[in-house]
């Protein structure tokens, strides 16, 4: 019992040091697919999607009778200039070249 | 193979050091191969901790009783069911469970956010590690599951019947994946200040795994009011208990969260606020569970030693005044970004809501928490009862339930008053409906229960209107049949609309909670066969007593040796309502000194009550029965002087046979609660409201909805 013991702690300490150390040896082998990258812009889709979701809602809530229509015109349309200028953002980040390329 | 679990502990130590190393060093030096390296650790943490549950697992489904932990939490008569459950019932083993499942939903929110907020991610990483180190040292200098005996007892001393329960099953699991998903919002948000970034991709993230804290924990509780309320034999569903706060406390924090983290995500308001709140959720679940372990405070529920205390105040002590230094240190970046815009707006409903919830738990916190204050104040131990709890959380929940309802009603940013007057107008008519109607059925003794239901009403009339009108504008506007158009606008709203239901669900508990304290009929009595006792409209009759021999496979499953009971017949207005069988059941303990029969039944004795529950009321029955007769009495001694272990199962037969010639008269505790069954189907609803609010949309809607929004942003510039 006490080598079958013995043997399992071996294997899975081995199993351990193989798969934490991977990153590490494939960056010393210059290997190019050392790391996942990480997806540009994230942080814009998620300020976009959360300017859309608020234009949704901000319809919702003049459609189900919770917003007077005036109210509804201004903030519909501060909301869509807001959406704009993160679009326009996200343009601008697509032109600028990527540090290192 | 003890010695291999042993090992599991000390490599997954070696695995957590070394992950906040590489972490740390990885996002400092901007070296990604070790950040990436660090978060492999955590997997490899979840694949040893893993090894090791299972070794563990093994030892007590197998009966291997060199573990001291299967030893003393185990035993041969204890079903095989429970086995499997008894893992979590010790000290070490909830310690490793604690352990497993935080690598679990560690790696599970690392995988997750792999190519997202890498630099956030990797002190996010180091501090679960760190978490995850605290409880794998515990448990190597503390508290080890691995522990053996030798010579191997020939028997262990059995689970605790009180945890032979179907819901024990599962409960500590949900319960500690609710706090240790409490761990992820907490480590992601003071990784966030250390990163310096608090934008829209760190609240989506966060908001994902409080969500699944906020589910989890409320599972856990729910199923731990269910267990109290049909196992421990007094009746009730929640009695402020210690553990039965600290696990309300995270919850009620997150509840706030999840609300003001929409402030944040659609006007950048509230930061502060918000990550205060993430810190404190996950020091709240930290101490919840160092309440449970640490045998700190007296609780039914706290199973552990008094030997975890320090180290736990350490990490607690470490935990608050490192969120307060960040917090403090990084004020800058978390300015708001907009003021409120009307004073009447969703908004500050929101502000309400957080400020009534916060207190709810502020004065839970106090009250649960006294009994140390005052020791440490006065040096004696007071503490406080549930009528302090009721004083002031009854009316705090009275406003929370208004505010549910006012809450769907009102608009984002401004709303007019001449609106709201109109969109308040129904739920309000619906709640005065319900005050004419209670009061005319004379329901009129219990003021806060009358106001409860009455907020009830509003929240049903004003979430129903929502409903009503949302499928009314999404049919004027896609021309689709009623059911189809209810069905769209939910799934293109799933976070409001899920949240409705909720709400509902709130409401619908509450309205159980209510009705079941404030009109319950009790009874504590003593009756002989043949007598009868009135509850309530109810009359109950002690038929004739139960007594059952099964030292294997009693009727309840637990793996008691003897069970006696009662039949009990329930009528009401001369009409056969019920028959309920309650009986007790008494086991077998492991001190040899009670005698060869006496150690049979010397274990703790454990009520199994029996129930007629329904939609209108819950018919609620437990026994005790007194087995202390001289001539029960009697059969024990003679027994334990003339049969050995292997003949002392006869001489409960004699015991039961004895017990049914001629039954002493039993303690009966007899309750008449309505609406209970609410309790337990409000809390589905708020389970169903939740998966909805969480379900994740299709990626091609998704997709299609933003291209939408964005081709609609683009005309309205054109517009302008």
């Amino acid at each position: 019992m006490a080598v079958i013991v013995a043997i399992s702690t071996l294997a899975l300490a081995a199993l351990v040091v193989f798969l934490v150390s991977a990153p590490v040896r494939r960056a010393a082998a210059g290997s190019r697919a050392q790391t996942v990258a990480e997806r540009p812009g994230a942080d814009l889709d998620a300020a976009r999607e959360a300017k859309y979701r608020e234009i949704r809602d901000a319809e919702l809530d003049y459609r189900t009778g919770k917003l007077s229509e005036q109210d509804y015109r201004a903030i519909d349309a501060e909301l869509r200039a807001q959406a704009l200028e993160l679009l326009d953002e996200a343009e601008r980040r697509e032109q600028r070249p990527l540090p290192g390329r | 193979m003890a010695g291999l679990g042993f090992a599991c502990l000390l490599l997954a130590l070696f695995v957590c050091a070394y992950g906040i190393g590489a972490s740390l060093y990885g996002v400092r030096a901007g070296r990604p191969e070790f950040v990436e390296s660090g978060r492999r650790s955590i997997y490899a943490l979840a694949v040893v901790l893993t090894v090791a549950f299972a070794v563990l697992e093994a030892a007590f489904l197998r009966n291997d009783f060199v573990f001291n932990t299967v030893a003393e939490t185990s035993s041969r008569t204890t079903p095989a069911f429970y086995r499997a459950a008894a893992v979590w019932s010790s000290q070490q083993g909830s310690l490793l469970l604690w352990a497993w499942l935080l690598s679990m939903w560690s790696s599970l929110a690392l995988f997750l956010t792999r190519r997202r907020m890498r630099d956030v991610a990797a002190y996010a990483t180091a501090i679960l590690l760190g978490f995850g180190g605290f409880f794998i040292a515990l448990m190597i200098f503390y508290a080890n599951p691995f522990a053996t005996t030798r010579p191997t007892p020939v028997e262990g001393a059995g689970l605790d019947p009180l945890l032979r329960f179907p819901t024990m099953m599962i409960h500590p699991p949900m319960l500690y994946s609710g706090y240790t998903l409490c761990t992820i919002p907490l480590a992601f948000g003071a990784a966030a200040l250390l990163a310096r970034r608090v934008d829209a991709d760190w609240i989506r993230v966060i908001r994902r795994f409080a969500f699944a804290a906020w589910l989890f924990l409320g599972i856990g509780i729910l199923l731990g009011a269910r267990w109290s309320y049909a196992e421990l034999g007094w009746g009730g569903y929640w009695g402020w208990d210690a553990v039965e706060n600290a696990s309300l406390m995270p919850w009620l924090t997150a509840t706030a969260f999840l609300h003001s983290l929409m402030l944040q995500e659609k006007r950048g308001m509230l930061k502060v606020w918000n990550i205060s709140l993430v810190l404190a959720t996950g020091t709240l679940a930290i101490m919840g569970t160092f309440l449970v372990r640490s045998g700190v405070l007296n609780s039914i529920h706290a199973f552990g030693g008094a030997t975890l205390g320090v180290p736990f105040v350490v990490l607690i002590g470490a935990l608050i005044g490192g969120s307060i230094y960040l917090v403090v240190s990084r004020r800058e970046m978390l300015r708001s970004e907009h003021r409120l815009d009307a004073l009447l707006s969703r908004e500050s409903i929101f502000l309400a809501n957080n400020v009534v919830l916060v207190g709810l738990c502020f004065v839970i916190f106090w009250g649960t928490y006294f009994p140390l204050i005052s020791a440490a104040l006065t040096g004696q131990e007071a503490s406080v009862g549930p009528p302090w709890f009721d004083r002031y959380t009854v009316p705090l929940t009275l406003v929370l339930v208004l505010l549910s309802g006012i809450g769907p009603v009102i608009a984002w940013r401004r709303a007019s008053w001449a609106n709201a007057r109109r969109n308040l107008l129904a739920p309000a008519l619906a709640a005065l409906t319900a005050l004419i109607v209670l009061l005319l059925a004379g329901i009129d003794r219990k003021p806060y229960a009358l106001v409860l239901f009455c907020a009830a009403a509003f929240v049903f009339a004003s979430v129903g209107q929502e409903f009503l009108r949302g499928m009314r504008a999404r049919r004027a506007m896609s021309g689709e049949r009623a059911p189809s158009a209810l069905l769209s606008l939910v799934r293109r709203n799933r976070r409001r609309y899920g949240g409705y239901v909720v709400h509902v669900g709130m409401a619908v508990l509450f309205i159980g909670v209510a009705a079941s304290s404030s009109f319950q009929h009790a009874s504590e009595l003593s009756l002989s066969p043949g007598q009868s006792t009135r509850v309530g409209a109810y009359t109950v009759r002690y038929v004739h007593p139960t007594a059952t021999v099964t030292p294997r496979e009693d009727r309840a499953h637990t793996g008691s040796t003897l069970a006696l009971g009662a039949v009990l017949e329930v009528r009401k207005s001369g009409r056969h309502v019920a028959t309920l069988k309650p009986s007790e059941g008494f086991y077998a303990s492991s001190e040899p000194s009670q005698g060869s029969v006496g150690s049979l039944i010397g274990g703790q004795p454990v009520s199994h009550i029996s129930m007629d529950g329904g939609v209108t009321r819950d018919v609620w029955s437990a026994i005790q029965p007194n087995i202390e007769t001289p001539a029960l009495k009697r059969i024990v001694t003679a027994g334990d002087k003339t049969l050995g272990p292997e003949e002392a199962p006869v001489a409960l037969l004699y015991l039961a046979r004895a017990y049914l010639k001629q039954p002493p008269p039993a303690q009966f505790h007899l309750i008449v609660s309505p609406l209970v069954m609410w309790i337990w189907i409000g809390g589905l609803i708020v389970l169903g409201g939740g998966l909805i609010a969480a379900w994740p949309a299709p990626s091609r809607i998704r997709a299609r909805v933003a291209a939408r929004s964005r081709a609609r942003a683009v005309r309205g510039l054109a517009r302008a």
